[in-house]
């Protein structure tokens, strides 16, 4: 499988894969998503989680995506800055228009570490605006025993060549 | 014991409830962004402006957790309930701008008890992440799991 370092639409081919890195989910991390986010007692006290069917204190599964995305980001930009630092062109940045088949395989404790990556199903042209393409991918999550606790498909707006922004 | 608590059968297909409000801010955008989406139309006034979403804007995947929190304290929390799987669709309709108050409305899509497990109840709805204007910011479609009231009682017998 190749692995993409892409940034403009015609780059991107199905079948591309990209390893985006690790998060280490801390249970300090953990209880901050989920009090701002997700407050039900199993992902706060330890007392309630032992009653549910997750048996012990669980992240929230939208810290679960939110990290994905941190380290989706973190590649992408990364991959920006390198054409950046060779002098080349940037191309505009497009938003998502939203993602199909979340899912959370598997429950993240506190003290997991997991690796985010993603593989290319699609990339295609828009016929209703010419300068901007969608690019379809798979992002996933697997925990530290190889397990896959996450994976999405998700729809991102990728600039075509020559449609240059910051 | 759990009498009081929300199970499979409150929820009827058709159903329509609102919740909450949850007042969103540059504050926030910005604090969620430089942690989870640093992206430049969630952080940057002047490269949001620019760009195609036309301002400083929320993260999708904040305003999905808002979604979350506003279901929480809603009504996940009063009830019993079983946990989710995912999320079968989100879409990102329009961009949620600092001064929205966003606030939540499902609608009860369908409904079954899972054949394997009797004592699960498969709730399919819709959430909408709805401005004060009235506009739909985001959609969402997925199921909630709920305990089902009759096999509570089996349970107990």
């Amino acid at each position: 499988m190749s692995h993409y370092t892409s940034i403009w639409l015609e780059d991107f081919a199905e079948g591309q894969h990209a390893t985006f890195g690790d998060y280490h989910f801390t249970r300090e991390a953990c209880l901050d998503y989920a009090r701002k986010y997700d407050p039900q007692a199993f992902h706060l006290d330890d007392n309630a989680a032992a009653k549910t069917h997750f048996g012990k204190l669980s992240a929230s599964g939208w810290h679960t995506a939110s990290a994905c995305m941190k380290l989706l980001a973190r590649y992408h930009f990364s991959l920006r800055d390198a054409a950046q630092a060779r002098g080349e062109p940037l191309p505009a940045l497009g938003p998502s228009p939203g993602f199909e088949n979340l899912k959370w395989y598997k429950p993240v404790y506190p003290g997991d570490i997991v690796t985010y990556g993603a593989t290319i199903t699609e990339a295609r042209k828009m016929k209703s605006r010419p300068d901007w393409g969608l690019v379809m991918l798979t992002p996933y999550g697997v925990n530290q025993h190889g397990e896959k606790v996450f994976s999405y498909d998700s729809t991102v707006m990728f600039a075509c060549k020559g449609n240059v922004g910051t | 014991m759990s009498g009081d608590l929300l199970h499979y059968e409150d929820f009827k297909v058709g159903d329509e409830r609102t919740y909450g409000a949850f007042a969103m801010s540059r504050e926030l955008i910005v604090e969620y962004a430089r942690e989870w989406d640093p992206q430049p139309f969630h952080l940057d006034e002047e490269l949001a402006n620019a760009s195609v979403l036309g301002g400083l804007c929320a993260s999708g995947w904040q305003v999905c957790s808002i979604m979350n929190r506003l279901m929480v304290e809603g009504y996940a929390s009063k009830a019993a309930g079983m946990g989710s799987f995912g999320i079968e669709q989100v879409k990102w309709i329009r961009p949620v701008y600092a001064d929205d108050v966003l606030t939540l409305r499902y609608t009860v899509l369908e409904k079954r008890v899972s054949s394997k497990r009797p004592e699960m109840g498969i709730v399919r709805m819709c959430w909408q992440a709805v401005a004060g204007s009235g506009e739909v910011k985001t959609e969402m479609t997925g199921v909630n799991l709920f305990r089902v009231r009759a096999q509570t009682v089996d349970a107990l017998a």
